[in-house]
């Protein structure tokens, strides 16, 4: 196996711990339906994503918002599948 | 042959980078001690960042308001189990430290003539109950990421030394019971290392995630309690939980109470609108508690939704899409992305969700952690310190008031890493020896699960714990699931003692990290059943079904009998009880009351 490879998808993996539940599950469904191990380029892309603040994120993956990367748009969609209306995130204590 | 364990001293550790662990780490490094924070995640990657309600604080720049008010709603709230002395002492330094915040250039909104904006929060009162008054100060909404964000900066400033992608693995006690640091395992190379410190402070935060329905991100696993409880400190009030009435069922996302208010309609399996039946004049806008003990009557009655009939729906297909599009907009993406529902078209599946720990670590109001001892029911455990979710000072007892969290971590973080500060000073300059046996308990965890054979799957033993826990101790208890979950629970923690892993290596070993934080969650899972199961009364979040209101007791609670804090002891799973101190430090006692709104 390619050892550098495994070990950046490890690191991602655990990038994906995230600060709001929402983002953790739709990340989880994204490693869900990946390999063991990511390729280069789906890895560089996620890691351009990861490096969000956790709201900045959310509101990327609730459709409120779109970066200027188009490969991290596309990722995005991929992410949110059932795409949807503009949004505002939950408010609460 | 035995792993290699790497000692680095500090005058100071703390676990935890969130509120409560930047906090205390300005206090140290300020005061120029030397201070290492260890953090799971980025320090602006923890949970305090999904905080957006705000935070306390009596400041009274909108309209008149008072510390004392404050405490009076503090202590109704916590329905006199919070200890009087550790509320007065949080309300009073509220503005303090809020204002402190401020300077460190925490981004509050303000008021038109440059003082910070305060809003109204449920339970927030003035003049001891008389009306709801503005008291949350917050930074738009996003009020913890911001408060991350300010500390942040403050201690890079100050040279704290922070280690990311660090998990603590356990306590070091010695012989007399005195705190010397912690074993870590740093991810990114698989190796180990001992912090030994003169002081250690616990900020990790919360265990939400030991339910199945549970608003809290997956970082909650609570592991302060597990490296505790390991080490012979009980938890406290641990059969106290915060619970919201709607999460997205499975998901657990949070669904406002706008949604009830806009004109949603909760239904059972028969597509019957049963709050009817429970509050025929509120109906679906009856108070959480209401609600919640409603839905979870329907389901435990058989009348609950889908295969496992295990939730209710909440309806807005009768409104128009125009309302819910402008005027729910991101409950729509919530019930998309997490229940697989168009709201317009379809109900949401929804269950009372897991919010808020009450309970955690004993700790008197200056951060210090305390256990009875031979002469007192408090006496302290030297050098070691917690604050924030993970601790119970207890200013929320059996209920926390909303905004009451982030101005808990403030409070007690600063009062945890002040007294750490006057402890240190004091100390000798030489570090205490570690014991021969300091790295035990974490070498034989480890090579348990290194050569664990035929062992339980992590995933699936964790699931079977938040189902026990969701089922056997959720927001509406009964006593023959209690005493059927303390059964049930503990059989889940057999397997949790032969969890097995395929995944051996040492780099990022994402498996074996989860692993390690199971074994953290199954001590607050059985620390909460237990807890519950011997408390027979209803209290604040406790709700027993075996408990109603009546004119004896009303609002079920017993205090005659049941005026006191649990502590759960890991060893021989065995419960003792303290007494609440019902004594503030300056003011009279705010006597014993029915709680009623
Ligand atoms: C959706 C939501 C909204 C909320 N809104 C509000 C609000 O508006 N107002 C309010 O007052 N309260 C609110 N609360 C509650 C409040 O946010 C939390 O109680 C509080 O943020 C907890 O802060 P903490 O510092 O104790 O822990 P956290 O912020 O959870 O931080 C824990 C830290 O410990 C670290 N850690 C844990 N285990 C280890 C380990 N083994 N090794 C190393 N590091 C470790 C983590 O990496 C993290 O840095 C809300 C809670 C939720 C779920």
């Amino acid at each position: 196996m390619n050892e550098p490879r495994r070990i950046r998808t490890e690191r991602l993996r655990w990038a994906s711990r995230r600060a709001l539940l929402e983002n953790d599950l739709l990340l989880q469904r994204f490693w869900q339906s990946q390999p063991e191990v990511l390729d280069d380029e789906t890895a560089s892309v996620l890691e351009r994503l990861l490096a969000l603040e956790d709201h900045d994120l959310w509101e990327l993956l609730s459709g409120r918002r779109e970066t200027d990367d188009p490969a991290v748009n596309e990722l995005v969609a991929l992410l949110r599948q059932p795409a949807v209306q503009e949004c505002e995130p939950s408010t609460g204590d | 042959m035995k792993p290699k364990v790497t000692v680095r001293k500090f005058d100071a550790v703390i676990v935890g980078a969130g509120g409560a662990g930047l906090r205390a780490a300005i206090q140290l490094s300020e005061s120029g001690f030397k201070t290492a924070v260890l953090t799971k995640v980025f320090p602006t990657r923890s949970h305090t960042v999904a905080a957006q309600g705000g935070v306390a604080a009596s400041l009274g720049n909108s309209e008149e308001d008072h510390w004392h008010w404050h405490m009076y709603d503090t202590v109704k709230g916590s329905d006199w189990l919070g200890d009087q002395d550790a509320i007065e002492f949080m309300c009073r330094k509220a503005n303090e430290v809020v204002i402190e915040l401020e300077h460190y250039g925490m981004p509050f909104d303000r008021l038109d003539n440059g003082r910070i904006y305060q809003r109204p929060f449920g339970g927030h009162m003035s003049n001891f109950g008389e009306k709801p008054v503005r008291r949350s100060c917050a930074a738009a909404d996003r009020t913890g990421h911001a408060m991350l964000h300010a500390m942040y900066q403050r201690n890079v400033k100050a040279n704290t030394q922070f280690f990311v992608e660090w998990m603590a693995l356990d306590l070091i006690r010695d012989q007399e019971g005195e705190v010397l640091g912690v074993t870590a395992l740093e991810m990114e190379t698989g190796e180990l290392y001992a912090f030994h410190a003169k002081a250690t402070i616990f900020a990790t935060g919360g265990a939400g995630r030991i339910f199945h329905s549970s608003t809290n991100a997956f970082i909650n696993t609570g592991d302060g309690l597990g490296m505790a409880a390991r080490a012979g400190i009980p938890l406290e009030d641990m059969e106290f939980w915060q619970f919201h009435p709607t999460g997205v069922a499975g998901a657990g996302v949070l669904i406002t109470e706008g949604v009830r208010g806009e004109g949603g309609i909760l239904r059972n399996s028969q597509g019957e609108r049963f709050m009817e039946r429970y509050a025929p004049n509120a109906k679906d806008l009856a108070s959480r508690d209401v609600v919640s003990r409603a839905m979870v009557t329907e389901i435990n009655e058989g009348r609950g939704c889908g295969p496992n009939k295990d939730y209710v729906l909440l309806d807005i297909t009768h409104l128009e899409p125009d309302v819910i599009m402008k005027r729910l907009p991101g409950i729509r993406e919530i019930a998309i992305q997490f229940a697989g529902v168009d709201p317009i078209k379809a109900p949401i599946p929804v269950v009372p969700t897991c919010h808020y720990q009450m309970g955690g670590i004993p700790t008197n109001y200056h951060g210090q952690v305390v256990v009875p001892g031979k002469r007192t029911q408090n006496e302290i455990v030297p050098g070691f310190y917690a604050a924030g979710e993970c601790a119970c000072a207890s200013v929320h007892g059996a209920n926390r008031l909303g905004t009451n969290s982030l101005l808990d971590l403030l409070v007690f973080g600063k009062s945890a890493g002040e007294t750490a500060v006057e402890e240190l000073k004091k100390s000798p300059k030489a570090h205490k020896d570690l014991p021969a046996d300091a790295f035990d308990r974490t070498l034989e965890r480890l090579n348990r699960l290194n050569t664990q054979k035929d062992g339980a799957n992590v995933h699936e033993t964790r699931l079977a714990m938040q189902r026990t826990m969701q089922k056997h101790a959720g927001v509406f208890r009964f006593a023959h699931l209690l005493k059927e979950g303390v059964e049930k629970i503990l059989e889940v923690q057999k397997a949790v003692n032969q969890t097995e892993i395929k995944d051996k290596s040492m780099v990022f070993n994402t498996a074996r990290i989860e692993a390690l934080e199971l074994d953290n969650m199954i001590e607050a899972a059985v620390a909460t059943m237990v807890s519950a199961e011997a408390r027979k009364e209803s209290r604040g979040a406790h709700v027993r079904d075996d408990c109603p209101d009546t004119p004896e007791h009303p609002n079920g609670r017993d205090d005659d009998n049941w005026l006191k804090h649990t502590l759960w002891f890991k060893e021989g799973n065995r419960l003792e009880y303290k007494s609440v101190n019902l004594r503030p430090l300056t003011v009279d006692t705010i006597p014993l009351k029915k709680r009623a709104y």
